[in-house]
């Protein structure tokens, strides 16, 4: 947790009770006219420690740790992609809003004959959602009595995604471990019963190493995890060994608080779980605190929602996503061919936009800005007035790219028609259907009116 | 090494607990009664407070054959969607806790069929009502009122007040007995606002659902889940008008965006149409469930048994 000025004064050389130490005191070299000065700055991070040349051994470290998140941040990698993990400062996202998404794997099994190829589904599964590509983060590979490095050789090959390995024989994993040389794999896991031989693993191969226990006891989890640290692993992940919804869920929020609010830096790990099949479990370990999670098989219907639900939980609650306002050609449009406004949220504009390209009809979006609120929520706000409209006709181009005078408008804001032909003497205004998917069947029938 | 002690937190609120529904003994003819609220913790966090009552599912039924309605939930109604008495006993035999029957526009859409409608929702089902209007300031108020008479003494609720549209439906529950359902854009201080307002006529907190809106994943559903979040952690720290039960509709907004309803011409990512849909809706009602959410409305008999096992699993402790 954060020291306040005060806090950090007191390890400061004005502080001391090391005469040596002390008459540095308010010396100014670190640019700042006494030692408090400086601990002001440093509490507010508008200063860095290595300025003072005069800090004792003892005091940095305090320091250091107490600028470390209070949450790890964990990097799984490969060659093609890493994923961060970790690192996260609240509890609920409107305290301000999370950062590292989780990253969601899909496990295949040693014994499986399709391995490789269902990493290869994996590794090539990719969503398009608000103009932004999602995909899935990476393969586990389990250890399951077939040939575990030959299974992580060939998912290797055939996925540039980072990887687990699922095993819990130090044997095997030192197998899958040289079998994924040159990748940063997440090993897991380490057990009160195999810990040492899995701790001198990572540490020699530089993985993370996932600490388990099987009842989600705390202590247990902490006790296994420091001793893992002791031999030399500083990259861990916490494995309560729960399965369910309901303890899974308490026990995370556990170790959440105590890494945020008691600053226990005895759990400040980035959390592993396991959702099997079921796609909701998965949800609450998307929005509760799940740093990887697991999934038993692969499949779009159930990748494409999840992967959206990952986008909006961790959508910053500040800003919402954008796009620039402006005059977007859809489909090479002519200048006669039809003109339409919408609202710059991305929500909004990559909803008709994605509509328009798959009809193939061209046409003309005028996007105007509205605060990056949807068309409803922007009209309520006085953000998509008829005033704003009639000023985007007139500053985003379109009367220069577009040889006619109609525009059209979504459906939801038909009560504008009217001032807005007002705002735009001489134009047509046409109301649109409410829903984007309507729309192509709107412009086919406006061309050739039956 | 210190053991560590696990935080708990202690909240002053609780939840106000609302009962929808009248058995014979207390004047209605309701087979059962549903109460919801209570809680004096975090959603399923059963470590620190209770969860006296598990959320529940109400099904979303149309008194006419929905015009607009996704292929996929129409495949799964089947015939039942040509009547409402049918439809409603088929939604408690997918596992409905509540019925909501949503009227849509229509030109016969009048007091009285209103009122012939809900009655024959009453005889066909024995489980507690909610009504809905079709959304239309004018029309919502000429059909709740008779509606509230024509359910006397059942103890149903009535929808949706909104800031600008209460007064005569909240003015139709307090003349029949029945309660209300409080919709607010996704704003905790509209919703105290709201509920502020609705008290203020005379109706007591207990007889108010609050509604703070959701949008479908993927469409601004984060929005609302952390205005529930919000909503709920003000009530358990003492904020007396959030501390109402919550009622949701992801059924409603899932089913309305395009992953839910198109099945032609969308990318290969998107995968099977009716696996999607119904993780729209499943993953959509689970997310706010999980937000606080005390009524959750559906309308796919599957998410009904999936988001079912979701609540068992998290009341099961
Ligand atoms: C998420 C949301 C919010 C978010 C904002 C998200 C954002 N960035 O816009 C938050 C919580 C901040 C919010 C705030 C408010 N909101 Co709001 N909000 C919603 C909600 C739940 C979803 C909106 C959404 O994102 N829809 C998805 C997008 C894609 O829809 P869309 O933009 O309409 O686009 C679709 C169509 O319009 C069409 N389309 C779009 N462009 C075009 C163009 C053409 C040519 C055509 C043909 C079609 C078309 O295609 C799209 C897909 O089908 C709705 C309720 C609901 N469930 O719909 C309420 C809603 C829009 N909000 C509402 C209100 C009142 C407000 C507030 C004013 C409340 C307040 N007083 O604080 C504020 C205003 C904001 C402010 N003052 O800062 C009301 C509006 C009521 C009304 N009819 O006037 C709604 C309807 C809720 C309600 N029932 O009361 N809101
Ligand atoms: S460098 Fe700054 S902080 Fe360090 S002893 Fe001198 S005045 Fe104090």
């Amino acid at each position: 947790m954060a020291l306040s000025g005060l806090q950090i004064y007191k390890l400061l050389p004005g502080s001391s009770k090391n005469p040596a130490v002390k008459k540095h005191a308010n010396c100014k070299a670190c640019g700042f006219p006494t030692c408090l000065a400086f601990a002001m700055k440093l509490s507010q991070k508008q200063a860095e420690l290595t300025q003072c040349p005069y800090v004792e051994d003892e005091a940095k470290a305090k320091l250091e740790a107490s600028a470390a998140p209070p949450i790890r941040l964990i990097t799984v990698a490969a060659n093609g992609s890493k994923l961060a993990v970790g690192n996260e400062t609240v509890l609920f996202r409107h305290e301000k809003t999370f950062y590292h998404q989780p990253g969601l794997f899909v496990r295949v099994k040693a014994s499986q004959a399709d391995a490789a190829a269902v990493a290869k589904a994996v590794n090539d599964y990719s969503v398009e959602y608000v103009g932004m590509d999602l995909t899935l983060d990476g393969i586990a590979v389990e250890a399951d009595g077939g040939d575990f490095a030959a299974a992580v050789s060939a998912v290797k090959g055939a996925s540039s995604l980072p990887l687990v390995l699922l095993t819990e024989d130090p044997a095997l994993a030192e197998a899958g471990l040289k079998a994924a040389e040159g990748l940063t794999p997440l090993l897991w896991a380490a057990t009160p019963d195999n810990w040492e031989a899995m701790a001198k693993l990572a540490a020699r191969y530089k993985a993370p190493l996932a600490v388990r226990v099987d009842d989600g006891d705390i202590n247990r989890l902490v006790d296994l995890a420091e001793k893992v640290k002791a031999a030399g692993v500083e990259d861990i992940v916490l494995d309560p060994g729960l399965r369910d919804y309901v303890t899974s869920l308490a026990v995370f929020t556990q170790l959440r608080r105590l890494a945020l609010k008691k600053n226990e830096r005895r759990v400040g790990y980035p959390l592993i779980a396991f959702a099997g099949d079921d796609l909701a479990l998965a949800g609450q370990h998307i929005a509760k605190y799940a740093g990887f999670i697991v999934l038993d098989s692969f499949s779009p219907g159930t990748a494409y929602p999840l992967l959206v639900m990952r986008a909006n939980i961790f959508t910053d609650p500040q800003k919402p996503i954008q796009v620039q306002p402006g005059l977007y050609e859809i489909n090479h449009p002519q200048p006669g061919d039809p003109l339409m406004v919408t609202t710059n949220f991305s929500i909004t504009y990559f909803a008709v936009a994605n509509e328009l390209e798959s009809s193939g009809l061209p046409g003309w979006l005028m996007v105007a800005d509205a605060e990056g609120m949807s068309v409803l929520t922007a009209w309520a706000a006085g953000k998509f007035d008829a005033e704003r409209i009639a000023k985007s006709v007139k500053t985003l181009g379109a009367t220069e790219k577009v040889n006619h005078q109609s525009l059209i408008i979504p459906g939801h804001v038909a009560v504008l028609m009217g001032e807005l032909e007002e705002e735009l003497p001489g134009w047509k205004i046409m109301v649109g259907p409410r829903e984007a998917v309507d729309l192509p069947a709107f412009l086919k029938m406006v061309r050739q009116p039956a | 090494m210190p053991a560590i002690e696990i935080p708990k937190e202690k909240w002053s609120g609780q939840v106000k607990e609302v009962t929808l529904g009248a058995t014979a003994a207390d004047g209605g003819t309701r087979v059962k009664t549903v109460t919801i609220g209570g809680e004096t913790t975090l959603p399923f966090l059963h470590f620190e407070g209770q969860m006296p009552h598990r959320p529940v599912i109400a099904i979303e039924i149309m008194d006419r054959p929905p015009a607009d309605w996704s292929p996929v939930l129409l495949e799964a109604w089947g015939d039942a969607v040509q009547n409402p008495a049918d439809w409603a006993k088929a939604a408690e035999a997918a596992g409905a806790e509540i019925i909501v029957l949503h009227f849509s526009l229509g030109p016969d859409l009048s007091a009285d069929y209103a009122q012939k409608i809900v009655r024959a929702v009453l005889a066909a089902t024995g489980l507690p009502l909610i009504v809905f209007g079709p959304g239309q300031a004018d029309l919502d108020n000429e059909i709740l009122v008779p509606v509230a008479e024509a359910a006397k003494g059942e103890n149903i609720a009535l929808g949706v007040c909104e800031d600008k549209n209460y007064r005569t439906i909240v003015a139709g529950a307090l003349a029949h007995g029945q309660l209300v359902v409080a919709r607010t854009a996704m704003d905790v201080n509209l919703a105290k606002q709201l509920n502020i307002l609705i008290s203020d006529m005379g109706l007591p907190l207990e007889r108010i659902l609050m509604d703070p809106t959701t949008g479908a994943l993927g469409y601004g559903m984060e929005y609302g889940y952390s205005v529930m979040e919000r909503l709920r952690l003000a009530a358990l720290q003492g904020d007396g008008m959030t501390q109402l039960p919550m009622i949701v509709t992801p059924g409603e907004e899932a089913w309305r965006t395009k992953e839910a309803r198109a099945g032609e011409g969308i990318p290969a990512a998107w995968g099977d149409w009716v696996e999607r849909g119904i993780n729209w809706e499943t993953l959509t009602a689970g997310t706010l469930v999980e937000s606080g959410a005390d009524v959750v409305v559906l309308r796919h008999p599957e998410s009904v048994k999936r988001i079912d096992a979701m609540i068992n699993a998290l009341m099961n402790n």
